[in-house]
């Protein structure tokens, strides 16, 4: 099953013609992903929002060798790429992409992940975290925010929306010892790309996090999609950060009039239950909490 | 060259001697032999593929199908639990129309968890796509990996090569190992075209997202060709024949005895072993009994089937599986091709023995009017 890219006439290596939503930050990110990697780079993508709506057959949006076979499978695939290509003396000068959203990484393919990790396969495995599985209807996920309201974890009378906390998968990954360990958001563009251009020079296996809104899983206005990833940042809730052998290396300072998470909260209806009662306003303060311990851990303050 | 050899260990040689470019397995018994022989080999510079400890068989199948999507000949092996969890790789796999060659070292399926020999595993599989081989004795598993090289390259399908677990994976046999120039002459190397693998020279999508509007004219594409690997698998056959020396029949079915059988015994798998010796025994008694060996059952050869059974007048097909609720895998099928009698036998099930006796027995069983699915245990 295989056919020709699309004749688009950008120039992009994930060029327009995809059927994301307006304002999918997952698609921005991907697109600057693949920018940043450039050319001699193949993606292997697991199922998920970002490979249905990038290659409906017979179309596709992909100028890349591309590849989907499963949902949790990325990696692996990934690594037999990596084998394949030391095999034939190409490692040096071709990349190699797994990709997958949050649910492909933190839940189902994590063990495969960990495979590709603890062998060090010359592979940068990126996550494009939306915080729920969105392709299939927005149901939480291991990686959704503690009182989301997902359609699996529904904010009701009795429980309000996720009551389980967002696994930690960076320090997971930091766990493995990886040469590079990053995180951004969808709100830091420029920085994608610095951080995909780094993770490529690096050796062996090497994990980007990328915090991705998603306008109808999130519920909010579509043009806030690059807003709320700063928000996310800037209020400590997700630290842009990268770590090399288990060192912090570099992590974005929060600005110093402080941003509250309500403020990156308040826009987005998967919240809206926290602001009713004071159950909501309490579990916000566990998410404040949450934050300001990131601020410390990662030393996010400005003197 | 004439050498003993253990069946696992003779795998191991003869994929060696394919040339893989990637490996990559994971451990369960009684397919260990194998992957074991291959590390050793990659250890002591014997081997130049890339060994790839895979953390489970989900992800052994799908670094072997990453390696040949990017265009290198790769090999894996399991057994019975690993083969069902890599199930969903399987179907992609094929879906995909990968080239690979999987070893399966058939086994009794959980629960009761049992270690020992049977068939359950890989027909369980058996709508995949995967072209799927059965080896009567050890020498047939080590040229059947080599055709299923062929094969699989040949017409871009993947090919299952199954053994029965212990009874040949672990036995000691005189075997005519091929050598490494034969084989290299029989096999040449895998080049894919370049709009064929994951190529930087020529980006293509690979794994597509179907719609309603596009989805079933791609699975019956798959259907014609898995249809089309029959020419294939037919002359694969042949053409080794033609150099080795060693074939099987039409590379389908080959029959035993089976002239002037009025008793015939249909099966796969090494029990075909026992089977001849009865067969030998009762025709010096001047009982006209005879077998047909069914060596792949995917592409099912139904005419081949059909047309040696013509003149038989008692039918008995003999598996080490079958079908819950149903019947035996292969007796149903066989069916599904004879409009007359087929008596169908389980025997063999998580190593139960299948001694001469219950093939006797089954010989005797198979002349009565009671066409009902029998269990045959050992005396
Ligand atoms: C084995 C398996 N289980 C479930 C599914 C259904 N499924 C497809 S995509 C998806 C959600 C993907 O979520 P995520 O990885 O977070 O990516 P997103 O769509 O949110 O970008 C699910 C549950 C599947 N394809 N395969
Ligand atoms: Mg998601």
């Amino acid at each position: 099953m295989q056919r020709n890219n699309t004749n688009s006439k950008n120039k992009y290596l994930l060029s327009e013609g995809h059927t994301a939503c307006a304002g999918c930050g997952e698609l921005l990110a991907a697109r600057h992903v693949a920018e940043a990697a450039g050319p001699n780079t193949i993606i292997l993508n697991s199922t998920g929002c970002l490979e249905v709506t990038t290659s409906q057959y017979p179309n596709s949006s992909w100028r890349l060798p591309w590849m989907h076979s499963l949902f949790e499978n990325s990696s692996a695939v990934a690594s037999g790429v990596a084998a394949a290509l030391k095999y034939k003396k190409q490692d040096k000068n071709i990349n190699v992409i797994a990709q997958a959203g949050d649910g492909g990484t933190f839940d189902i393919g994590m063990g495969l992940i960990s495979g590709l990790w603890e062998r060090k396969d010359n592979v940068l495995v990126v996550c494009y975290d939306n915080e729920a599985y969105m392709n299939t209807g927005v149901q939480a996920s291991g990686a959704t925010s503690h009182g989301a309201s997902t359609t699996t974890s529904p904010a009701g009378k009795a429980i309000p929306g996720n009551m389980l906390f967002k696994k930690d998968m960076p320090a997971i990954a930091i766990a493995h010892d990886l040469s590079y360990v990053a995180q951004t958001t969808c709100g830091h563009i420029a920085d994608i790309e610095k951080k995909v251009k780094k993770a490529l020079t690096m050796p062996g296996a090497k994990y980007l996090q990328i915090l991705c809104g998603c306008t109808p899983g999130w519920n909010y206005d579509t043009k806030l999609t690059v807003k709320l990833g700063k928000l996310a940042q800037q209020s400590g809730l997700y630290p842009v950060f990268e770590a090399e052998y288990g060192e912090i290396t570099t992590a974005l300072k929060v600005p110093k009039k402080k941003v509250s998470v309500e403020e990156f909260l308040k826009p987005q209806k998967r919240f809206k239950h926290l602001f009713k009662d004071e159950k909501g306003k309490d579990l916000i303060k566990q998410l404040q909490v949450r934050a300001d311990k990131n601020i410390e851990k990662y030393n996010l303050a400005t003197e | 060259m004439r050498k003993i050899l253990e069946g696992s260990h003779a795998v191991a040689e003869a994929v060696r001697m394919c040339a893989p470019g990637v490996v990559s397995a994971y451990p369960i018994t009684p397919q260990t032999h194998i992957v074991e022989r291959l590390a050793d080999f990659k250890a002591n510079g014997q081997a130049d593929y890339e060994y790839v400890l895979g953390e489970s068989e989900f992800a052994a199948a799908s670094i072997v199908e990453g390696a040949v999507a990017a265009g290198v000949r790769s090999y894996s092996a399991t057994s019975s639990q690993g083969l069902l969890l890599m199930a969903e790789v399987l179907f992609n796999i094929a879906g995909m129309r990968l080239p690979l060659v999987l070893s399966v070292a058939n086994r009794a399926i959980s629960a009761p968890i049992n270690i020992w020999n049977d068939q359950q595993d890989a027909v369980t599989v058996r709508d995949s796509g995967w072209i799927m081989l059965y080896a009567e004795d050890n020498q047939e598993a080590i040229d059947m990996h080599i055709q299923a090289f062929k094969i699989s390259e040949r017409v871009k399908l993947p090919v299952m090569v199954n053994m029965d677990g212990y009874v040949l994976t672990h036995t000691y046999e005189p075997l005519d190992m091929p050598s490494q120039a034969d084989v290299k002459k029989y096999l040449p190397a895998y080049k894919p075209k370049a709009n064929e693998f994951l190529n930087i020279k020529n980006p293509r999508t690979f794994g597509a997202f179907a719609t309603p509007e596009t989805y079933m004219e791609l699975r019956q594409e798959l259907y014609e060709i898995v249809e089309s690997s029959r020419k294939v698998i037919n002359q694969e056959n042949r053409i080794y024949k033609d150099q080795f020396g060693r074939g099987s029949g039409d590379g389908f079915t080959e029959g035993y005895k089976l002239n002037d059988a009025e008793t015939v015994l249909v099966s796969f798998g090494s029990v075909l072993g026992t089977m001849k010796d009865v067969v030998d025994e009762l025709r010096e008694k001047g009982e006209k009994v005879g077998i047909l060996k069914v060596r792949c059952l995917r592409p099912f050869p139904g005419e081949e089937i059909k047309k040696a059974l013509e003149k038989a007048k008692n039918i008995a097909v003999v598996e080490k599986c079958l079908s819950l609720g149903n019947e035996g895998i292969l007796g149903g099928e066989v069916k599904q091709h004879i409009d007359k009698p087929v008596k169908n036998f389980v025997v063999g099930l998580g190593g139960k023995d299948a001694t001469k006796g219950v093939i006797k027995e089954i010989v005797k069983k198979a002349k009565g009017t009671d066409k009902k699915l029998e269990f045959i245990y050992p005396e």
